[in-house]
């Protein structure tokens, strides 16, 4: 088994010249980068909202939240992925199914895969919440009302001021998770990283390089959001207040 | 000042509360007490309506708890009430926890509620803490603050659900003492509490409950006298002997 | 308005099936080997032996900070050099072996984490009394720790297989015909996409959904 190892591969400028092998895998990361911080935004937003739905009162609304939950929990990703990119742009009314259409390429694959990871990702989320929420004593919410707050007076000052913090180590996982499932935005041919690696394969017949550049990147996202997030837990800390643990 | 009409009350299929009828009368003491299960705290928390009831109706100082008409929020910060497990939110100061419900539901300049809630905070002998977290504090210590925030909404009456049953033994007087000054100084109070030297130092008239019905409805003398129905002589002789 | 035209399913179903038989394979041997070797590896962190534990870690902790489809990806380019090494010729198709290889490989990283979890769940006291009975360290965790640990993790168990047999779908990155990769396939060759993509879309959640009910209602038995 003899290999040639070559690490200057990345310093090489690709076929068309304008770039070098390197400028790919930066262009790759920046795709990453933009395609996952967007879908968290979305996965909060809608996650937050269902979330809270799945604990407020009212059973057609909490119905309406769980049955989210449940659809984009038993999918898998891929497939989802596929009917975000090839499905729904042919039942969606045909102007609207039309303008998709006729977007560029990228366009169309970043909106498909944005839409997706972050709805995908927002029933994840959904299920944090709820738990924070009801991790906290029932209590909680009865001196809120107590004191004369309205119910979603109750949710804003009280409930999920905690909840936030209770949920950041879960959150956190998701938020890492969140990055390793944009590869899957490869198999429609979006640019991230994981795309850029099998490229540099079929490019340069230097897989191991690419694929190792491509692995080390992604493990030195994984530390320095784990880091991030742990500053962010540190400086919400409640002085005096530990985590019920059960 | 608090009247319940035939209250009645299920979960499910399961009736919790059967025909509660008694008052509560402005500057009047009232301790609710009774077994484990009883209905007692149930019923103090159909007062602010935290917990719904599907018969009867309880009138609040002219004010109809189950006419859907009413404004819960608004009667709710009327009422105070002092929770078994305190309650003080624990992400903010003891000052916020103060304040928070002043500013936002009654609307109080920043100042002001603060002024009012460091004012109480003083009274209850706390004004030290001010600026730390409710977790910092014994439970003694939080059970005073969070009476503190419910007088700090100028309530009408005091709703107590048991305030110290919660507490390490050594911390249940300081909470008591703050109690009894309230009592004294002529706030309408209704207590759910096991604590019978409270209730025969303060309390104008007991209240024994058993299976969500009201058994005994007396004055404070007779209660402790004489009372009428056998399962209160036994609760009370259970209770009084430890 | 699209017009469905679902008449090519039918004859597609033979297909699909054994497409859904890969799925099946890969899904279950990755549940029985992910969980052997994530037990070892659980039990080698926890062990306060030095070089071991450390070693565990850095396995547990590096499959799981890269995506799936790069250790798919990765496997798909190891794999058929290992085998040419130790067999000396190649195999004529590598994609499941190596598909095989990633996930069982992949999934024990995270069985790992729920066994260790598992185990961490069990006092402190039930291994002190077992090794003041004279257990060696083995036998404390076998017949006394992970008995009872077992229990607790279960459900956890149960619900990573229902999303390894969806993480399943993405060995459609090395061209494997999955019951994913079949109902593509069926849905590009026949112009039906719309309806095979759906289609799937709705096996994977009858099943997974099933499946999870199940859990629940053992969660609660068992709670």
């Amino acid at each position: 088994m003899s290999y040639n190892w070559n690490w200057g591969v990345f310093l090489q400028s690709t076929p068309s010249g304008s770039d070098t092998y390197l400028g790919w895998l930066f262009t790759g990361l920046k795709w990453t980068l933009t395609l996952s911080l967007s879908a968290w935004l979305i996965a909060l937003v809608v996650g937050g909202v269902v979330g809270v739905l799945r604990t407020a009162p009212g059973k057609a609304l909490g119905f309406l939240a769980a049955t989210y939950v449940e659809v984009f929990r038993n999918i898998p990703l891929l497939v989802q992925l596929f009917i975000w990119y090839f499905v729904l742009p042919e039942l969606v009314p045909v102007k609207l199914g039309d303008a998709f259409k006729q977007m560029n390429p990228v366009a169309q694959q970043f909106i498909a895969a944005v839409l997706c990871l972050g709805l995908f990702t927002a029933a994840r989320v959904a299920e944090q919440v709820r738990a924070g929420i009801q991790s906290l004593a029932r209590g909680q919410k009865n001196a809120g009302l107590a004191l004369g707050f309205t119910l979603p007076q109750t949710y804003r000052y009280v409930l999920l001021p905690m909840a936030v913090r209770i949920i950041i180590p879960p959150l956190t996982s998701e938020f890492l998770n969140i990055f390793k499932n944009s590869a899957v935005a490869t198999t429609i041919g979006l640019i991230e990283l994981s795309r850029q690696a099998q490229q540099l394969v079929d490019y340069t017949a230097q897989p191991y390089e690419a694929f190792i550049a491509v692995t080390v990147i992604y493990l030195v996202l994984n530390v320095i959001i784990m880091g991030l997030m742990r500053k962010l837990e540190k400086s919400l800390r409640v002085p005096g207040f530990i985590v019920a643990g059960k | 000042m608090i009247e319940f009409r035939n209250v009645s009350k299920w979960y499910g299929s399961f009736q919790v509360l059967t025909d509660c009828s008694t008052k509560v009368d402005k500057g009047e003491v009232v301790v609710v007490c009774g077994p484990s299960g009883s209905g007692k705290s149930t019923l103090i928390k159909c007062v602010n309506a935290l917990e719904p009831f599907q018969k009867g109706d309880i009138v609040v100082d002219g004010t109809s708890v189950g006419d859907a008409k009413t404004s819960l929020p608004k009667l709710r910060a009327r009422v105070g009430m002092v929770f078994q497990h305190f309650e003080l939110f624990p992400h903010l100061t003891i000052t916020e926890n103060l304040t928070i419900a002043q500013t936002k539901v009654l609307g109080r300049g920043r100042e002001e509620a603060e002024q009012k809630g460091l004012k109480l905070l003083d009274r209850v002998g706390l004004k030290a803490h001010a600026a730390k977290f409710p977790g910092q504090l014994s439970g003694g210590q939080q059970q005073r603050v969070a009476i503190a925030r419910a007088l700090a909404m100028d309530p009408i009456c005091m709703l107590f659900d048991e305030p110290t049953s919660a507490l390490d033994p050594e911390m249940i007087n300081e909470v008591l003492d703050v109690m009894v000054e309230l009592a004294n100084e002529g706030m309408t109070m209704m207590c759910v509490t096991h604590e019978m030297g409270f209730a025969r130092k303060v309390a104008h008239r007991v209240i024994f409950m058993d299976q969500g019905r009201i058994i005994e409805d007396a004055d404070k003398g007779e209660f402790f006298g004489t009372p009428r129905s056998e399962r209160a002589q036994q609760f009370l002789s259970k209770i009084l002997q430890h | 308005m699209y017009e469905y035209d679902w008449s090519t399913i039918p004859a597609a179903l033979p297909i699909l099936w054994e497409g859904m038989k890969i799925t099946l394979q890969v899904t279950l041997t990755a549940i029985v080997v992910g969980i052997v070797w994530g037990t070892l590896l659980a039990v080698a962190r926890i062990s306060n032996s030095g070089p071991l534990a450390w070693l565990a870690a850095g396995y547990v902790n590096l499959f799981r900070s890269v995506p799936l489809v790069m250790v798919i990806l990765w496997f798909y380019l190891i794999v058929p050099q290992l085998l040419r090494a130790v067999f000396g010729t190649a195999l004529q198709d590598i994609r499941l072996a190596s598909a095989i290889t990633a996930f069982c490989l992949f999934e024990a990283a995270y069985y790992s984490e729920i066994v260790r979890a598992g185990i961490q769940s069990v006092s402190r006291g039930q291994i002190s009394a077992a090794l003041a009975l004279g257990f060696s360290y083995g036998q404390a965790m076998r017949l006394i720790i992970l008995p009872q640990a077992l229990r607790n993790m279960v459900p956890l168990l149960l619900t990573q297989a229902i999303i390894l047999f969806q993480d399943t779908s993405l060995v459609y990155v090395i061209g494997l015909a999955d019951f994913f990769g079949a109902s593509y396939k069926v849905g590009d060759r026949d112009g039906r996409l719309v309806e095979l993509l759906l289609f799937a879309g709705l096996i994977y959640f009858v099943l997974c959904f099933a499946a999870s009910m199940l859990v629940r209602i053992m969660q609660r038995k068992t709670a």
